[in-house]
């Protein structure tokens, strides 16, 4: 009976449009393993469950960035400077219906102001096509190719080009761009995150597993950190970093600045749910066993919090990428020629830059675009991370 | 009462040492000072470089001696004489340069905390009491578009579209005639006419934690037995929800002023860059970027301070407040 209750109350927390499909087999519930509830759980939340796919979406990009962008993103074409996003049509000016495809430009320079303007030319059509040849690389850094997602036919390539988010001040392609940017800032959110795993898992576990002095320590350590501005402070930090460094390093470096106040965050995580497990029956059964230390950290409290902590996890990524973002941005973190979202936003500080081709800001569009979706999985990992409680 | 106050005000004492000293040691990181890089660069663009000019200079500044006794220099300038030594690069003393700019800074830091007060507690209220209304949802929305984008995003925005839109330009704090002009009213004034907007901007971005925060707590709080017997005593809805709920789930709000402070001082850098205001963002990166260092040093020091002073005055409030905390403590 008290088991037949407990289904039920599973089921009441699994949402209207499930409760007849699994009320028929409420012992399906009973049974499930926990990842399995989580999931359940966890698909609920419709907002999270787009996120992640758009956040898939995005790191595919950031891996396949060459593959993804049709042009290379460091060549300044001088002939399309600052052209505006390219309009895709799929429909002539003849009310036809085609394969989408985009307009020939003509470009003109009025005599007075000398801007630069671009209107279509409505007689001739360019055809966008799929897998076009365009510059060499390396698929992964491994099999050498000239092949690209989209983009137009080489002999139509010389007159047109396809720039769905316009050309930046030098005529280089703002979407080529952000793609590059997009393997940079993305993993960089990772790296300084898991970095921040180690260190807070380290020190949140002595915390809260051992108490007494260390945590009181550890506590203070926590507290002194929080209370230095952290963007003041890291502007210092990678001001101290060498101009001349390699980008890899600069890199490195920065992903080790971003973590030292982002284990900050993790630690108090673990903590918290170290604190809450080490009064829990199963740790005082195992104990009392004769099972180690390390046996009952390892195989009975880190399962039962994992989840909590890839919740964490997710909802710091947003501010790391942030972070990274900002730094760049004023000229403390990656620089040129390292392309990072953060560094193509610099474009837009220059407000001639800013007013003339607004589209710069389209970086900014991507970074955010990102936190949120990194913020809505966060949450519903959260919502999901106890699919014991209701 | 009092005995609690000092005993804060005694805990402040080693953080704030803390402080300084890392303040101190970050600016030594980077290799080189500002003196070697100065005379480069006077030897780049073909210039005499007098190296007894370089060499007393070196001495006036304690460089070349061990680190430690630098700070001390350092630090017991501050204290003894509030002397926070020099601006190689602005050839003035660093207490000349800061105290207008970091007065800007807590202005706007105070400005948007209140603002963010004024949005994010009628709100968070109205979401928890009206939870999966329509303004409910629109709320969540709106806290989505403050988690997203950053304030320094926002003041683009906002320049693109003062710019075109209205051909006004939002950089600054002042208007070009007061710029340089000593404070009187009528600057005073001007400045607020200029601040709203950055306020506002800052405040956008931190009232989305805020607005949860509020809404999470009250919600809690509201489930609670005290209100419900509250309502069955014949309490009227208003005075049951302000009287007690409301500020039981403030208290949290309250205590985390300091942090709250050093989020809004990190989104004020940030986009006083962007937008050119005279705080102390714009002067830190460039002295950071030309190793200034008694003026980044001394700038990285306040700031903190300042988050230590906010939490410290929260903290004393809560006490007034809360008589469990004093009591305890």
């Amino acid at each position: 009976m008290a088991e037949l209750v407990e289904a039920e109350r599973v089921v009441e927390g699994q949402g209207i449009e499930e409760e007849q499909e699994l009320a028929t087999s409420g012992e399906k519930i009973y049974v499930a393993p926990p990842w399995k509830l989580m999931w359940w759980r966890f698909r609920k939340h419709k907002m999270a469950l787009i996120s992640t796919w758009v956040l898939i979406l995005l790191y595919l990009v950031a891996i396949f960035c060459e593959f993804v962008a049709p042009y290379d993103p460091d060549q300044a074409m001088i002939q399309f400077k600052q052209v505006p996003p390219t309009k895709i049509h799929i429909r002539d000016s003849e009310g036809q219906w085609h394969w989408p495809f985009v307009y020939q430009h003509i470009r003109s320079v009025d005599p007075e102001t000398l801007r630069i303007s671009y209107v279509e030319d409505t007689s001739i059509r360019h055809p966008i096509r799929l897998f076009v040849p365009g510059f060499a690389y390396k698929l992964v850094g491994l099999w050498p190719t000239n092949i690209h997602l989209f983009g137009l036919p080489p002999e139509a390539a010389e007159q047109q080009g396809v720039f769905l988010l316009g050309t930046d001040r030098l005529g280089r392609d703002m979407f080529a761009r952000i793609c590059y940017g997009a393997r940079l800032s993305l993993s960089m959110g990772l790296a300084s995150v898991f970095l921040s795993l180690i260190f807070g898992v380290v020190l949140g576990g002595i915390s809260g597993y051992y108490g007494g002095r260390a945590d009181v320590i550890i506590q203070r350590v926590i507290e002194f950190i929080r209370t230095i501005p952290t963007i003041p402070l890291y502007m210092t930090l990678s001001a101290a970093m060498p101009r001349d460094w390699p980008i890899e390093r600069i890199y490195f470096g920065l992903t080790m600045i971003l973590a030292l106040v982002g284990w900050t965050w993790m630690a108090r995580v673990v903590r918290g749910r170290f604190l809450a497990m080490r009064e829990e029956d199963f740790v005082l059964a195992a104990r009392l066993s004769g099972s180690s230390e390390i046996r009952i950290i390892l195989r009975h409290m880190l399962p039962s919090f994992l989840s909590y902590i890839i919740a964490a996890l997710t909802l710091n990524i947003p501010n790391m990428i942030l972070w990274e973002t900002g730094l760049s941005f004023i000229g403390l973190g990656l620089r040129p020629p390292a392309i990072s979202w953060g560094v193509l936003l610099q474009e837009a500080m220059n407000l001639r830059s800013l007013v003339l081709a607004p589209w710069v800001l389209a970086p900014g569009v991507a970074v955010v675009v990102s936190v949120l979706a990194f913020n809505f999985m966060g949450d519903g990992l959260r919502d999901a991370a106890d699919p014991y409680a209701h | 009462m009092f005995a609690y106050i000092v005993r804060r005000v005694l805990i402040m004492i080693p953080t704030l040492i803390l402080i300084s000293i890392v303040s101190f040691t970050a600016l030594q990181l980077p290799p080189g000072d500002y003196l070697t890089s100065y005379a480069a660069q006077l030897r780049t663009m073909g210039e005499q470089v007098d190296e007894e000019a370089l060499n007393s200079l070196r001495e006036r500044y304690g460089m070349g001696q061990p680190i430690y006794v630098q700070y001390w220099k350092w630090v017991s300038g501050i204290i003894t004489r509030g002397d926070w030594g020099q601006s190689m690069e602005w050839q003035k003393p660093v207490k000349e340069l800061i105290w207008e700019r970091l007065g800007l800074t807590v202005a706007l830091a105070v400005f948007s905390l209140l603002i963010s007060w004024g949005i994010a507690i009628p709100m968070g209220v109205y979401s928890a009491t009206h939870q999966y209304s329509i303004p409910d949802y629109l709320m969540s929305a709106f806290s989505f578009l403050g988690v997203g984008v950053p304030a320094f995003l926002w003041a683009l925005i906002i320049m693109y579209f003062a710019q075109t839109k209205l051909g006004i330009n939002v950089g600054g704090l002042f208007s070009e005639k007061y710029i340089n002009a000593p404070w009187t009213w009528d600057k005073f004034v001007d400045m607020l006419k200029h601040l709203w907007i950055p306020g506002l901007i800052v405040a956008i971005e931190n009232t989305a934690g805020e607005l949860r925060t509020t809404r999470a707590n009250l919600l809690d709080e509201l489930n609670k037995p005290y209100v419900e017997l509250a309502r069955a005593k014949g309490l009227s809805e208003r005075k049951l929800l302000w009287k007690y709920p409301v500020r039981v789930a403030m208290n949290p709000f309250f205590s985390t002023v300091g942090w709250s402070l050093a989020n809004r001082i990190s989104s004020i850098t940030l986009m006083s860059i962007v937008l050119s205001l005279q705080t102390t963002g714009p002067m830190q990166l460039r002295a950071l970027m030309s190793q200034d260092m008694y003026l980044a040093g001394s700038f990285l020091l306040l700031l903190s301070a300042l988050t230590v002073v906010g939490t410290l005055i929260s903290d004393i409030l809560l006490a007034w407040v809360d008589p469990r905390i004093r009591l305890e403590a």
